[in-house]
């Protein structure tokens, strides 16, 4: 007798179950929905967010059909797309009241309508990929080189100064390929500057070479130690992730993805973006700063001050509100520029405890600042963000001493949260290694939409001819693999879904394949079921032989089909990966479902009946067909 | 229904030289156009910019032509993508130019001398990405042989791994050769068809090569060749039954798939095909000429009823 035991039908029942629930959220389809995230990297989206946004919805009459907040996102559901154009309006109005300097970028989105309790299971639709939803994707390549030259240069203007501050004499300091080389006259000047820049150059390598020209006959070559690259490197590449963050906010895409790739390429993908320009425009912008005095007469002058607030500012000076809402007048002349700083640590004030950043300045930039603060002790200078060709006074302190060494620190009204973000702005602004585009891919929505129908199409029709000629050829066991086929489409998505793995137009095709291939268990099976009926066996011994003899071929067949999967998905990139995921998981699924699963339907028909014949089809046998020959 | 009603084994191993010998004229035939022709790689392997329009009615391939040579581009292909209304152009990667801006620059162009074109895709792969690709498909695919060649060797024997993989390598061969003799584009995904017919015809042999095996235990008094042609026989119902299933599937991407499909579908049919032909046909006699035998099989018995002797001898 076939049966399965009672545990084997509970596993079945629950991956079924399973199957069920998370292939379900696919077939919801989408709403219109409207999403608000944070455009300044100082300012995070709190669920907190909510109130205002339901308050304003509320007060304009507006009905959601959800809300979620959650990390950095708030997104509301809306019946229709006009109720959403609508919304949209009203959040922007509610969240940035000053149109001209937006704080977050409301964007319209489209959310998956499925039951809110279905989300918090994470049972989400499958993950379109950009060739199927259409948008946007970029590879950039950060130029390594770049960065280390720019370090070096930087480098070097700090060991002119700092030799120059210790008298130490030298003919002359150059970069020269990877490496900065000091020359000096004599021997003796040399070891002073070699102990002196060993001391204060944690970051590079110093060895003695002898010169061919007369000007320096004794060198010092400098070169950054490997750790030392190593670092300057992982940071070019986390601070230009960190801008292009902040630069793609600009854009107001609903849902980018911005991925280290290897260790220096950005993958970056902007799904529903069409104007490619317009985004490539903003991927080139820097975020810096700005240092410039404050101009005290006119800002202590309450009537200009108001003057300003209602937009008559007097020539030559700029207008700016602080932090904390004083208004204050800048003058025109920039005192530095971000491109002086080197670095930007966040901190805490060493007296006041405050959270605080702190900056590193290069030579030339330290020589300014510390002749600027000597001659305008008692003054207040101010430092500026700018972002987006928008500047910001993070801070306007008094300058009480002079400041030399190139150590600056701002504080004053900080969190230190903000402290953080500033940090990485400013490195981000000042410190990006230069990028290139190495691969675009740009699909127009209704390209997107045109694959996801031929992709559906053709799975569609094809499993229906297969299902129609199986269950015809193999009568009721060609149902049950017709079944066990469904099952396994059903494991397919609702793993795919779960995983939120990237489903592209490849992806659709090695579903249909794989469809395609799994019925494979099946036909063995049957096969064998038909041959050991023919042999004479019983229908129960039938049953029980066919799968258990199938069993060997189909995991042979399973694992060589599964070794070229994993070797796609190991190498492959973009659409290849795509395809490869799906493959991979389909062959896991269609094992399952083509033995275990199909086995539970045959045992469940068959398993507590008596048989005297099987209806899997015609089962020719040559005997028979000699005895009718001799009778006729 | 039962299409197959064979009585005896069918001799194939009678034949096993001719169906050798056509393969061999299929494959010299491949590797005749690979070297010749070679393969029409498409951007991604190459390099290059390729940009979608779709115009509102039927496009003018030569105004557009005449719009690109006006704005100064050269070397570029124009070409129909389905319908009449798409179009598809082809630019070469150009040292000076700065190639991520191709694109506006042709929409720009287009717009001037052949005006209607909306963007549908573009695709732009630096020379960099380009030759990492070639290498990354290069890799995938000696790592599948290997990996195939390991698994099948651990399982059976190594003539069986040797002579599926022969088979199946040129099967790899053959479409590739389809694909230079026709000049069909040859791009990532037509790749990611050809790597996963490998593994798929691979199958073909796992399932004959495990009937050998169970014949060879099970019955005595057959001959190498004999046991070969049953096993085939009795394995042909499902070796046609499992291709033309998986065909329908093939096909419906054919016939639904669209343009991106196409070409993927088109190697996945080529391979089935020639994955039946060469799996079953050629995979075997190579190795039966490999000199697979009866004691590779039943060897063990062999040692362990002769140590039961030696006890009893004692």
């Amino acid at each position: 007798m076939n049966r399965y035991p009672l545990w084997k039908n509970l596993i079945v029942i629950v991956a079924l179950a399973f199957g069920l629930l998370y292939t379900l959220p696919n077939f919801y389809g989408e709403v219109p929905a409207v999403q608000v995230s944070s455009v300044k990297a100082t300012i995070k989206v709190e669920p907190a967010l909510a109130k205002p946004i339901e308050e304003a919805l509320a007060a304009a009459g507006i009905g959601h059909t959800g809300l979620f907040a959650e990390h950095g996102s708030v997104r509301v559901r809306f019946a229709d797309t006009e109720t959403q154009l609508k919304a949209r309006e009203v959040i922007e109005r509610r969240l940035n009241p000053e149109a001209s300097d937006p704080t977050y970028s409301v964007a319209l989105n489209l959310l998956s309508a499925s039951p809110a309790w279905m989300s918090s299971i994470g049972a989400l639709p499958m993950y379109l990929g950009l060739d199927l939803r259409g948008g946007v994707h970029f590879l950039l390549q950060v130029d390594m080189q770049g960065a280390l030259t720019k370090r070096l240069d930087a480098l070097s203007a700090d060991l002119r100064t700092l030799l120059r501050d210790k008298s130490i004499r030298h003919a002359g300091i150059a970069r020269e390929g990877m490496s900065l080389v000091i020359r000096f006259r004599d021997a003796d000047v040399r070891e002073k500057a070699r102990v002196l820049l060993g001391e204060n150059q944690p970051d590079l390598d110093f060895a003695e070479s002898a010169g061919s020209d007369a000007e320096g006959p004794f060198r010092l070559v400098a070169r950054l130690k490997p750790a030392a690259e190593k670092r300057i490197q992982e940071y070019a590449i986390k601070q230009n992730m960190t801008t292009l963050h902040n630069r793609i906010n600009e854009l107001g895409v609903a849902e980018p993805v911005i991925q280290q790739q290897g260790a220096d390429r950005i993958v970056v993908q902007l799904p529903g973006v069409q104007d490619t320009a317009k985004a490539k425009d903003i991927l080139g912008r820097t975020a810096t700063l700005e240092v410039r005095m404050v101009d005290e007469e006119a800002s202590s002058n309450a009537s200009l001050l108001a003057q300003a607030a209602q937009g008559q500012v007097p020539p030559g000076l700029d207008y700016y509100v602080e932090r904390g809402g004083h208004g204050l007048f800048l003058k025109r002349q920039v005192v530095l520029t971000g491109e002086r700083l080197t670095d930007a640590q966040p901190g805490f004030d060493g007296q006041t405890n405050e959270p605080a950043v702190h900056l590193t300045l290069d030579a030339a930039g330290a020589r300014i600042f510390k002749e600027v603060t000597r001659e305008n002790v008692g003054k207040r200078m101010a430092i500026l963000l700018i972002e987006k060709g928008k500047g910001e006074v993070v801070t306007a302190p008094v300058i009480r001493t002079e400041i030399g060494g190139g150590r600056v620190q701002i504080s004053g009204r900080m969190t230190t949260t903000e402290a953080h973000d500033v940090a990485l702005l400013l490195r981000a602004g000042s410190l990006a290694a230069p990028m290139e585009i190495i691969e675009e891919r740009t699909v127009g929505p209704s390209l997107g939409a045109e694959n996801i129908a031929k992709g559906f199409n053709s799975t569609l029709w094809g499993f229906v001819a297969l299902a129609l000629f199986i269950a015809v050829y193999y009568a009721l066991f060609g149902v049950i693999s017709v079944v066990a086929l469904i099952a396994n489409l059903m494991l397919l998505i609702a793993l795919l879904s779960l995983l939120q793995a990237t489903l592209t137009l490849p992806g659709i095709a090695a579903i249909a394949l794989t469809l395609g291939m799994a019925i494979d268990a099946n036909v063995l099976i049957n096969e064998r079921i038909r041959e050991e009926l023919r042999n004479g066996s019983t229908p129960h011994a039938a049953i029980n032989a066919g799968y258990e003899r199938a069993w060997g071929t189909i995991l042979d067949s399973n694992i060589t089909t599964l070794i070229a999967g994993l070797a796609l998905l190991i190498f492959g990139s973009g659409p290849v990966r795509g395809f490869a995921v799906v493959h991979c998981l389909g062959i896991l699924t269609s094992m399952f479902s083509a033995v275990v699963v199909s086995r539970a339907l045959v045992n469940a028909l068959h398993g507590r009946r008596k048989l005297d014949k099987l209806s899997i089809g015609t089962v020719w046998k040559p005997q028979m067909a000699d005895q009718k020959a001799l009778k006729g | 229904m039962e299409f197959f009603r064979i009585r005896n084994d069918i001799p194939f191993m009678r034949h096993a030289l001719k169906f050798n010998i056509i393969s061999l004229l299929t494959f010299l035939a491949a590797v005749f156009f690979l070297a010749t022709r070679g393969l029409n790689l498409s951007v991604e392997f190459t390099g290059g910019t390729l940009i979608e329009v779709r115009y509102e009615q039927a496009a003018e391939p030569d105004k557009i032509r005449q719009a690109l040579s006006q704005a100064g581009y050269s070397d570029f292909t124009v070409q129909n993508f389905g319908t009449p209304r798409d179009m598809l152009i082809r630019l070469p990667l150009k040292g000076e130019q700065n190639t991520a801006r191709v694109s506006e620059g042709v929409m720009a162009a287009l717009a001037a001398g052949a005006p209607g074109a909306q963007l549908s895709r573009v695709e732009f792969v630096g020379p960099q990405v380009g030759r990492e690709l070639a290498e990354n498909g290069a890799l995938a695919l000696l790592v599948v042989i290997v990996g195939i060649m390991l698994y099948l060797a651990m399982r059976f024997e190594w003539r069986f791994a040797v002579s599926a993989i022969i088979a199946n390598l040129h099967d790899v061969i053959i479409i590739l050769g389809f694909f230079a003799a026709f000049q069909w584009e040859f791009s990532l995904s037509v790749l990611a068809a050809v790597l996963a017919v490998l593994g798929y015809s691979v199958n073909e042999s796992v399932v004959v090569f495990d009937r050998v095996r169970e014949t060879f235990k099970k019955k005595r008094g057959l001959t190498t060749p004999q046991v070969l042609d049953h096993a085939i026989t009795s394995t042909i119902s499902r070796t046609v039954i499992t291709h033309g299933s998986t065909q329908i599937m093939v096909l419906s991407m054919l016939i639904f798939g669209g343009e991106v499909l196409y070409y993927f579908s088109l190697a996945l049919t080529i391979g089935i095909l020639f994955g039946i032909y060469s799996s079953v046909l050629v995979a075997s006699p190579l190795v039966m000429w490999l000199g697979v035998s009866r004691e590779q099989f039943v060897e063990k018995k062999k040692d362990e009823s002769e140590r039961a002797n030696d006890g009893a001898v004692v």
